[in-house]
């Protein structure tokens, strides 16, 4: 069979280019050539030179001007033309291209040709890049060649039929009786065409899928020939007869039985007979045992099958070829949640492949032995885990790391095992770990009081270590400004004290500060620490003094701002630093990530007995107005904030509430209120006091949503400025303040403030509402507090 | 000219097939190139360009098979020249290596020995065989004799009767 002379010409002579430039010459010299034998009218190389222009265009240049040559091509009588005249259509054409329209006559023709290659030609071509718009004109035309005697035609046109199912879902319809009666072909090409077109119509469709279930005694009929034949040269791979068609009927099978018994059932023996006869010692036998082991885990099957499947999966992931263990993996990956103890028993097998040299074996593996983490193997897992962490590939880290947080935080046996587990995390890969693991570990070691004193420790001797890993800076920092006073005392129970001086600390402080490896956050970090131990330390407060006032020209300005403020702390506040400064109390999980707008309401415990005043900020000090003031915290919704008493302390209305309880109570400090009584009423006074007055009226809006208006008058002599409402409410209402009227009281009661307050409270909890009233008049600043206990017309 | 209205390109609901072929040899080069589902030219070049970046580098005894966007990933290499194929989320990655391996048994038959040269020289050769033996991504033909006689007597009447 001669090869093209001119196309090989050129080939050599492209490939005997030395340079991209002279290729390129080569290539345009060639084309214009090309371009001028297009325009000639009919010569005997026409083919010739459309192949060529194929082969240039796979090497990536432009052919666009041959897309009219592949029509005039496909138009042909000659065979030779119509064959590659389709080829460059399937190459250069798209359904996108106008051109592709222009060729949907020839293919209809040749459809119908007297000679089946070239209706193959045609088919191929539908197939490859038939367009919606084809497909449905030629659907009649292909169910019809399904029901020809040729088999030859009849394979091709199952295949082109699922191409046109694909495009366009509705033909579907067609051929569905076609393909049922292809199910009886025995020419292997035709049947496998007909499983496919079959599964096709399937997937696409119930009503469809139920009725080819009635197909299943059919398909185990066929599939039990093809395993227990004897040896078929025509189809025989390895052993294996036919694995093409195994696999393909072993998938349809999956589509039938699946959420159905009947045929589940109807297909048990089969699978099971697969799944032992079938050869495992090469790959074609393991692709089958591979399908049929997905097909067992996705039907109803009996428990005994299951087992055999995921055993067959365990010998998979022993088998030396590292594709059958990733294939493992993968598959286990997929029931780990449903047959979770069956893919337990191969967890060791699992982490051993944590430790295989390929990078996708290892990814399957770090996920796969993440889902088998439980409490009982918690420990010897991470071992493994954090092994693999300090030895796994740079795109692996951060997945790792967080598995790693999750796992420890869902299982670990002791809050110690915790911190030290985040703590190594952060050293081996701290720059991979996501931003909540800093405020997540400090809220970790807050709620761990007993550990304070080691963790510190701990955390002081890790930032010697490393100082370059962001995240651990930033904890260790915040520990170190939280319990410094334990670091100075020079004594620890858990683990070796250091003996170091005020100065030691602050020194290690500055040197975050000023390291080029600090990011600006934990610069601020920083700062902040250091701020701290002004109250911690008794010697060195001038040197703190020093260091912030240096902060207060820098440039960044979240650090300025910091240090002035904390300046500021210094000179104008200082009676307020002592207790600004002091421990922080326990975190609650969400409160943390606040929006603007909205206070947060989390119920305070009492970190350390017997202290009192629990006046705690995280920020300095800030203006009225702003958010995230601990101080407006709501005293717990479900909880009582001291044992015994109650949460409302002052404001009351018509409820009988118990009487302000005794000291310690957070509502005692703001100086609960008690605001006149009024008889039931739909609305009530929440607050008078100085010739200001608040209203309160509520609306149920729906089941769990509620409006709440808030009137403010004025019954002084004097304007009123500046006057804002902030509302808290219980942990689980949501909340959304409206703008304000107005922002000011004109005198003698001349204008009302009113503002709507939307709450949502699917929880249906016991609703409560503290509001924090703050205005100006006659030049000086007042603050207060009411609490609404309960609403009138709930 | 009316404009033409097409479908949108609906990968995402396809269930099974492959979505290409790619051969490529260990410059980049590349040799032959299916693509079963529409895809743009820019597409195409992308997805060569990815596919030579993920492929070229793996060593020599690693797992076969990637993860690419929503895609499984299967390359083979054979002499000078990679097969690579990209495969829907349901496909068989084992069956999928059989595939490639019975395209290079193909080749080598209809060949004779078959190396990277056959195949650049008659690269509309290459193609001919693997739309005997592939279809809209699924296979056609499961017997290796089929795809040679049919590939035989279609090249006999391209030789001695041209008009069919």
């Amino acid at each position: 069979m001669s090869p093209s002379v001119p196309l090989q010409e050129m080939i050599r002579a492209i490939r005997s280019a030395r340079t991209q430039c002279e290729e390129r010459g080569v290539i345009q010299r060639e084309c214009a050539a090309i371009r001028a034998q297009f325009r000639q009218t009919d010569n005997g190389g026409r083919s010739h030179n459309l192949a060529k222009l194929l082969y240039v265009h796979m090497l990536g240049y432009p052919a666009h001007f041959g897309q009219m040559e592949c029509v005039r091509m496909i138009a042909s009588p000659r065979y030779s033309e119509k064959r590659v005249g389709y080829l460059g259509a399937m190459m250069l054409l798209d359904e996108k291209q106008d051109a592709s329209l222009l060729i949907t006559n020839s293919i209809k023709n040749d459809l119908s040709h007297s000679n089946q290659y070239v209706q193959s030609l045609a088919l191929c071509t539908l197939a490859c890049m038939g367009s919606a718009e084809m497909c449905r004109d030629l659907a009649p035309e292909i169910d019809r060649l399904l029901r020809s005697s040729n088999s030859y035609i009849k394979k091709k046109a199952a295949l082109c039929a699922v191409h046109i199912v694909r495009k366009v879902h509705d033909l579907g319809e067609l051929f569905v009786p076609s393909a049922r009666s292809l199910l009886s072909e025995k020419n292997h090409g035709v049947l496998h065409g007909a499983v496919v077109l079959i599964t096709e119509l399937c997937e696409r469709s119930p009503e469809t899928l139920e009725r080819f279930r009635k197909t299943v005694p059919d398909l185990v009929q066929i599939m039990k020939g093809l395993v227990i034949s004897g040896y078929s040269p025509d189809h025989d791979v390895a052993g294996v007869s036919d694995p093409f068609l195994q696999v393909r009927i072993l998938r349809l099978l999956r589509i039938l039985g699946r959420n159905n018994e009947a045929a589940s059932d109807a297909m048990n023996d089969l699978l099971a007979q697969v799944a032992t006869n079938t050869d495992s010692t090469k790959t074609v036998g393991n692709a089958v045992l591979y399908e049929t082991v997905l097909t067992v885990l996705d039907i109803k099957s009996e428990s005994g099958l299951r087992v055999l499947a995921v055993n067959i999966l365990g010998r998979f992931l022993l088998n030396n070829d590292r594709n059958i263990r990733y294939i493992a993996m993968t598959s286990l990956q997929k029931i780990v949640s449903t047959d979770h103890n069956a893919v337990q028993r191969h967890r060791g097998t699992i982490v051993d492949c944590l430790k295989d040299q390929d990078a996708s074996v290892k990814r399957r593996a770090l996920e796969l032995s993440l889902a088998l983490v439980s409490a009982s193997n918690i420990r010897s897992m991470m071992k493994e885990l954090l092994i693999f962490l300090s030895s796994c590939p740079p795109e692996l880290r951060a997945q790792a790391a967080s598995g790693i947080f999750n796992a420890a935080e869902r299982y670990a046996p002791s809050k110690r095992w915790h911190i030290d587990t985040i703590l190594h995390v952060l050293t081996t890969a701290g720059g991979d770990v996501r931003d909540e693991t800093v405020p997540n570990l400090i809220q970790l070691i807050t709620n761990t009081s007993e550990l304070h004193c080691y963790t510190v420790h701990k955390l002081y001797r890790a930032l010697f270590t490393d100082i370059s890993q962001q995240p651990l800076v930033q904890v260790a920092c915040w520990c170190i400004g939280e319990y410094g006073d334990l670091l100075l005392k020079g004594e620890c129970q858990e683990t070796e004290a250091v003996q170091v001086t005020e100065d030691d600390v602050l020194d290690a402080l500055e040197i975050v500060l000023q390291s080029h490896m600090s990011t600006p956050t934990t610069r601020g970090f920083a700062l902040t620490a250091t701020m701290k131990l002004s109250t911690r330390i008794t010697d060195n407060v001038d040197r703190i003094r020093s260091i912030v006032s240096i902060y207060g020209s820098c440039i960044d300005v979240e650090l300025q701002q910091r240090a002035v403020e904390y300046n500021a702390l210094f000179k104008k506040y200082d009676h307020m630093r002592a207790a600004v400064l002091e421990r922080m109390p326990v975190i609650q999980k969400n409160s943390l990530g606040q929006t603007n707008g909205e206070l947060s309401e989390e119920p305070m415990k009492e970190s350390q007995p017997g202290k009192v005043k629990q006046e705690e900020t995280a920020l300095p000090p800030q203006p009225a107005g702003q958010v995230v003031d601990l101080l407006d915290l709501l005293g717990g919704s479900q909880e009582p904030l001291q044992p015994g008493s109650s949460v409302g302390g002052s404001a009351s209305t018509q409820l009988t509430a118990a009487p302000s309880s005794a000291g310690g109570d957070l509502l005692d400090l703001l100086g609960g209120f008690e605001p006149t009584p009024l008889a039931p009423a739909p609305t009530v006074t929440v607050y008078e006091k100085n010739g200001v007055t608040l209203t309160l009226s509520c609306e149920q809006q729906s089941e769990s949503g509620l409006t709440v208006t808030l009137t403010a008058s004025n019954s002084t002599d004097s304007d009123i400025s500046g006057f804002t409402l902030q509302a808290a409410v219980p942990k689980s209402v949501q909340l959304q303040m409206r703008a304000p009227s107005r922002d000011s009281l004109p005198a003698h009661g001349g204008a009302k403030l009113t503002q709507l307050v939307v709450l949502n409270n699917p929880n249906k909890v016991n609703l409560k509402m503290r509001i924090r009233v703050s205005y100006t008049c006659q030049g000086s600043v007042v603050q207060d507090m009411v609490q609404v206990d309960s609403f009138p017309g709930l | 000219m009316h404009v033409i209205n097409c479908d949108s390109h609906t990968p995402s609901t396809r269930c099974a097939g492959l979505r290409f072929l790619l051969l490529f040899n260990r410059q980049g080069k590349l040799r032959l190139q299916k693509w079963f589902v529409p895809t743009s030219d820019r597409e195409r070049k992308k997805v060569i360009r990815d596919m030579i970046m993920l492929v070229l580098p793996r060593q020599p005894r690693t797992c076969n098979f990637l993860r690419w966007k929503d895609l499984k990933i299967v390359y083979k290499r054979y002499a000078s020249l990679y097969f690579c194929a990209g495969l829907e989320e349901q496909d068989n990655e084992l069956l999928a290596l059989e595939v490639l391996h019975r395209y290079v048994e193909l080749l080598d038959k209809y060949f004779g020995n078959v190396c990277e040269l056959d195949i650049i020289f008659n690269f509309e050769k290459a193609y001919f065989i693997l739309d005997e033996f592939l279809m809209g991504g699924e296979v056609l033909e499961t017997s290796k004799f089929a795809v040679n006689v049919s590939m035989e007597q279609a090249d006999t009447l391209q030789e001695h009767h041209p008009y069919g």
